[in-house]
């Protein structure tokens, strides 16, 4: 029973640690801008979420596979549980085979940082609802 | 929490770009270092970034100094025979530092060392308002 009251929280809760990941994956992007043949990597975020919250709930879609040769969907997570990383598009060529755009980078980050700070404020507008229903208080 | 490797991902970047600016203070700090033979003389000092992928996954991409590489070029010399340098046919060696490349090389540097102490800090500030929630 108390899941149902804890369920409510599961979507922000799953955001958040989206969010966190494609953190931890443009921090890697910024790192290794002077890195040669590094290729950046970034990955789809809101179908990531779409399927995380999808396999929650019952009636997660994939494609049945029973043979060998049968091809898997592309399905946002990979098989080792990580989002599955995608490249980025190429907007300047570079010499040493470094796709880092420095500048795209730190946009995307600061965007990220936003949303992850919105989520955890939408985490926490839901909690205090959650609190004022138990203890009564308005 | 992701958010915590972001620590080792952005503190290996740092650490890299400064090992960076290390090899260009050497470059130009022994830029005039005279030598009297090519073996003996100061060649430029390069460092080589390699990726680093800790654990299986390719999400946790931090960078490391694979190495530090010498500059091949042919190094200057000038013909001097009354320098007390001067080798058996009277020229001085002098390192191949291009002083110009280097300081493109430290303003390039600097700018990664700043991306990724913002990125540190800006993750602290993201871990300290988590701890907060429902607070």
């Amino acid at each position: 029973m108390l899941d149902r009251i804890t369920g409510t929280l599961d979507f922000n809760a799953q955001a958040l640690k989206l969010r966190a990941e494609r953190q931890q994956v443009i921090a890697g992007n910024i790192a290794n801008a002077d890195t040669p043949g590094y290729k950046a990597v970034d990955f789809d975020f809101s179908r990531a979420l779409s399927e995380a919250t999808a396999t929650q709930s019952a009636g997660a879609s994939t494609l049945a596979t029973s043979s060998a040769g049968h091809l898997a969907s592309a399905r946002a997570f990979g098989s080792d549980g990580a989002a599955r990383l995608q490249y980025r598009t190429v907007g300047q060529p570079s010499m040493d085979a470094n796709t880092v755009d420095t500048d795209v980078e730190q946009a995307r980050f600061a965007d990220n940082t936003v949303r992850y700070e919105a989520s955890l404020k939408f985490l926490n507008g839901q909690i205090r609802t959650l609190m004022s229903a138990i203890t009564g208080q308005s | 929490m992701s958010l915590f490797k972001v620590f080792d991902i952005a503190g290996s970047g740092v650490s890299a770009q400064s090992r960076r600016l290390n090899a260009v203070a050497s470059n130009l700090a022994n830029a005039e270092s005279a030598a009297s033979s090519e073996a003996d003389v100061y060649r430029a000092k390069q460092v080589v970034f390699q990726t680093v992928l800790q654990g299986k996954q390719k999400d946790e991409a931090a960078v490391k100094v694979a190495g530090v590489v010498e500059d091949t070029s042919a190094p200057r010399k000038v013909y001097d025979p009354k320098h007390p340098m001067a080798g058996e046919d009277g020229y001085v060696v002098y390192p191949n530092v291009n002083a110009v490349e280097e300081m493109v090389n430290m303003i390039s540097a600097s700018r990664s060392y700043q991306s990724n102490l913002e990125v540190m800090n800006t993750t602290k500030s993201l871990l300290l308002k988590t701890l907060q929630l429902g607070q």
